[in-house]
């Protein structure tokens, strides 16, 4: 039918041009930073070159970035795990012990993440300077750890209650204790939750900017610290600022799209189905 | 002494008083199928005795031990959940074998009855499967297995085939009692449906706001109700129900043992209905059933809802003047309160 | 047992949770009331509502205050409209509609610091930036954005990485609109506008109501792209109140004003934030 193609046609042509917009500014960095420094700063831009390696390699050979690269990776890792240890047990013990003030507590758990950060950097600043944590991979997993943790808490609760009740009975009629319902039934059936929320984690404690740029630097600066460095302009910089941020969110950009139903859950506390 | 007593099981959510006082004995072997109209009690009454709740007061006594206070594994009972319940990550095999794990059997006689119980189940195919890789009847049936292979002291069906269609359920019924006569199991089983109560019950429990209202015989309870509501919840369609006063020559022929503000109670097929005014009282017909084996025909005399069972096919069509007739044996009296008169 | 348990199961998360909350607030109280100044050691005599008072009068307060509520304001109407817009059009099915969507939702995931300096250098520096040859492509001079719009630039940056985030929930959403609703819709005579004003916009108030409420939370604390780019500058043309903060705290390492700044903050997020844990609560059970 002619309308229908025509508003097909439109729409495909709209969407993609949406789509390639939106994404110009990522897919120009990714074509930067295989450019020479000349070619990155050419005037009218290529888009058409060489492709080169060389802005990689040199990032590579920079040490700092890999000191960096390597504290955003503990930051992470770290925190998504400290917090799942911490969220795990709690969301287990709200969803299946279930008391009248069961909804209360996760309520002021969820508000607790909607203060701004900072409402705390003064305190957690002053903190950390009089235990000499400033500047330390310790403070800011911690931190991390503790922003994430309602988020954490609500999507492992929400996972858990997907769990039909029915199969624990069933598994409680079969002679099972409660330590083996867990084991047998309840892990194999959360190992989805767990990893989808640990995901989560892992890109919001990996972009975090606002701690990693105010309570470390030169030694336990993550990769955010180290973008920000590169803030004034040196210009014949760029490619190899190309190469880097790439290599900084490439990972995370990746995650993010495996991620998608995850994010929506988790950020928007299942408001939103 | 019975081989499952309940004695005086009272069962209360907050304020909610769901279970009020039931007392009941079960024999070695029985099939006891407990029924009522939803909000009743019944699968709350099961699953007390299956330990997933706690009783507010009262005992259960099981082959002369308490099992009040015991945790649902330790009770050795086994229970077919109406939405199966079946372990999704686990194979078939393994959903069946689950709970002999657990109790330290050696892996080779697992292996053999659950061998043996997928056999007689005709699961034997899909014992390397998963759930969702089953259909309903299928999943039904290793919920069934599952509890088989425990051989257990009771078996308890909280509304089996009540996911079911219903081609699936005439079969699938039919199936558990013949598992009943091979097994010889004690069974409690839990449904709304009449018709599975009739068929597979040895004795049947009604059940309506937490208390018995009557325990026996399926037929016995057919034949003899000793209330209002048992005698319109068993049968299908239900009984007639006429007040005393309603049709008078209805009433005249209980020779005066119907009391003024009693009912009366009359099975569909204890009615006759003849075309025209001939014999009988008269009436008018609001709707005929044909079903082909059985015909039932819905009348109204004097503005009181009356339905006819027969099994001859009829011409009778709607708005057509019939006589109905009563056949004066097979009356049940009953008085204000419902209870029944003895005949 | 029956009581114990779960209780212990929760206390972990639910005391370090209440450290985090409490101490922090308990703190900022406190610092709010005194003289405390990082750079002059001693005591921290008590100073009333100084703090505040001075707060308050700093010349860049209300254009702080003004800023904040104007990036707020600009991404929120951007990413709402765009996001539906987008969230519509990648609705039906259509060839690559995959990859488009992957390409929709990339920005978000970017580290602020990236997006800040992604724009910085790459879009709009005035010589060497792809704004700037656009604009001379057409003839124009190119636009010095972050001197002379500074606030626009924040708002352009902040915008591109949550357009993404709006649409994503709206694309969610709309996969839940009831198909059967539609082609009732259709039977009783509806035209497509029809059906988008009276059923499609009602279903996504719930999501918008979302998006906007998570936004703003969020967008109060903006802080790494103007950090990267303007330096809350030139002036404070683009200093948003978190900004203001930092500057008070950490680079005129005055606590006690930072406090009571920081105070203004949380009272702000506290009223929006319980709009949104009633809306989340209604979906709780």
């Amino acid at each position: 039918m002619q309308p229908n193609l025509l508003l097909q046609s439109l729409r495909t042509l709209g969407a993609w041009a949406a789509a390639l917009l939106l994404f110009f500014p990522l897919g120009w960095l990714f074509l930067t930073a295989f450019k020479t420094e000349l070619q990155a700063i050419a005037v009218p831009p290529l888009f058409v070159f060489e492709p080169t390696l060389d802005n990689f390699a040199e990032v590579q050979r920079r040490s700092d970035y890999l000191l960096y690269a390597r504290n955003s990776l503990i930051t992470s890792l770290g925190s998504t795990v400290l917090g799942l240890l911490i969220a795990a047990p709690a969301a287990y013990s709200m969803a299946f012990f279930r008391t009248k003030r069961t909804r209360d507590i996760l309520m002021w758990m969820l508000s607790t993440k909607m203060m701004p950060a900072v409402g705390a950097l003064v305190p957690i600043y002053v903190l950390a300077q009089s235990a000499g944590m400033l500047d330390s991979l310790s403070a800011l997993t911690i931190v991390f750890t503790l922003s994430n943790l309602p988020i954490m808490v609500w999507m492992l609760y929400t996972s858990y209650k997907d769990i039909p009740n029915e199969i624990l009975e069933a598994a409680r009629m079969d002679g099972a204790s409660l330590w083996t319902e867990f084991r047998h039934v309840v892990l194999p059936l959360s190992v989805g939750g767990l990893a989808s929320t640990g995901l989560l984690c892992l890109v919001l404690s990996w972009n975090e900017a606002f701690w990693a740029l105010n309570l470390v630097s030169a030694k336990a600066g993550t990769l955010a610290t180290l973008i920000s460095q590169y803030s004034s302009p040196e210009g014949l910089f760029w490619a190899k600022l190309s190469a880097a941020s790439l290599m900084a969110i490439a990972p995370i950009v990746v995650f993010g799209w495996f991620s998608q139903k995850q994010l929506v859950q988790g950020l928007t506390f299942g408001a939103v189905k | 002494m019975a081989y499952l007593e309940l004695q005086n099981i009272q069962k209360s959510f907050g304020d909610a008083h769901i279970i009020r006082g039931v007392n009941l004995e079960i024999q070695k072997g029985e099939f006891i199928v407990f029924v009522g109209p939803s909000g009743c009690g019944k699968s709350t009454l099961l699953r007390l005795i299956a330990g997933l709740e706690p009783t507010t007061s009262g005992q259960l006594m099981l082959d002369g031990k308490d099992i009040t206070n015991l945790a649902s594994g330790k009770r050795d009972l086994a229970m077919v959940f109406q939405s199966y319940a079946l372990y999704p990550h686990m194979s078939v095999a393994d959903n069946m074998s689950f709970a002999l794990k657990l109790a330290g059997v050696p892996k080779e006689e697992i292996r053999r009855k659950v061998a043996h119980a997928a056999e007689q189940l005709n699961l034997t195919q899909y014992l390397a499967r998963t759930p969702k890789e089953l259909s309903g009847g299928q999943r039904q049936r290793v919920a069934i297995g599952r509890a088989i292979v425990r051989a257990p002291k009771v078996f308890l069906f909280d509304e089996p085939l009540s996911n079911l269609d219903a081609a699936l359920r005439g079969n699938t019924r039919v199936e558990i009692h013949k598992l009943h006569v091979a097994l010889g199991a004690t069974s409690i089983y839990v449904t709304h449906d009449q018709v599975e109560a009739m068929t597979l019950a040895d004795r049947v429990v009604v059940l309506k706001d937490g208390v018995i209202e009557q325990v026996g015989t399926p037929m016995a309870l057919y034949d003899r109700p000793v209330n209002r509501f048992v005698a319109q919840f068993i049968g299908m369609p239900s009984m007639n129900m006429v007040p005393a006063a309603a049709i008078p020559s209805f009433s005249s022929k209980t020779d005066g043992r119907l009391p003024a503000d009693g009912f009366l109670g009359v099975r569909p097929e204890g009615l006759q209905v003849h075309p025209g005014h001939g014999a009988g009282v008269p009436g008018r017909v609001d709707l005929v059933e044909a079903l082909g084996a059985d015909t039932l025909i819905h009348v109204d005399v004097d503005g009181v809802p009356l339905i006819a069972r027969q099994n001859e096919r009829t011409p009778l069509r709607v708005g057509d003047d019939v006589g109905v007739e009563l056949d004066p044996t097979v009356l049940h009296l009953f008085d204000r309160q419902g209870q029944a008169l003895a005949v | 047992m029956n009581r114990l348990l779960p209780r212990l199961l929760m206390a972990p998360a639910v005391l370090t949770l209440l450290l985090w909350m409490i101490v922090p607030l308990a703190m900022t109280i406190y610092f709010s009331f005194v003289s405390y100044n990082l750079m002059q050691p001693g005591e921290h005599p008590f100073a009333g509502l100084e703090n505040f008072h001075y707060f308050v009068t700093d010349p860049d307060f209300w254009p702080a205050v003004s800023n904040t509520l104007l990036l707020i304001g600009s991404v929120i109407v951007i990413t709402v409209v765009g996001g539906v817009l987008l969230a519509l059009l990648v609705n039906e099915p259509f060839p690559g509609r995959g990859i488009v969507r992957v390409l929709l939702i990339s920005p978000f995931f970017v580290m602020p610091a990236v997006n800040a300096l992604l724009w910085k250098h790459m879009m709009m520096n005035p010589i060497y930036g792809v704004l700037a040859d656009l604009w001379r492509f057409f003839g124009a001079t190119p636009v010095d954005w972050l001197t002379d719009v500074p606030l626009l630039s924040v708002i352009i940056m902040v915008a591109w990485q949550w357009l993404p985030f709006a649409c994503l929930i709206f694309i969610t959403s709309l996969q839940s609109l009831d198909r059967e609703q539609m082609e009732a819709a259709r039977m009783d005579g509806a035209s497509a506008p029809q059906r988008f004003f009276y059923l499609t916009i009602p279903h996504l108030g719930r999501p918008m109501a979302v998006v906007i409420m998570i936004e703003m939370i969020f967008l109060l604390s903006v802080f790494a792209e103007i950090a990267i780019t303007t330096n809350g500058g030139p002036g404070n043309e683009s200093t948003n109140l978190t900004y203001m903060i930092f500057k008070q705290s950490l680079m005129n390492f005055d606590v006690g004003v930072a406090s009571a700044g920081a105070l203004f903050a949380v009272v702000l997020a506290n009223i929006v934030a319980a709009f949104l844990i009633r809306i989340v609560g209604k979906n709780l059970d």
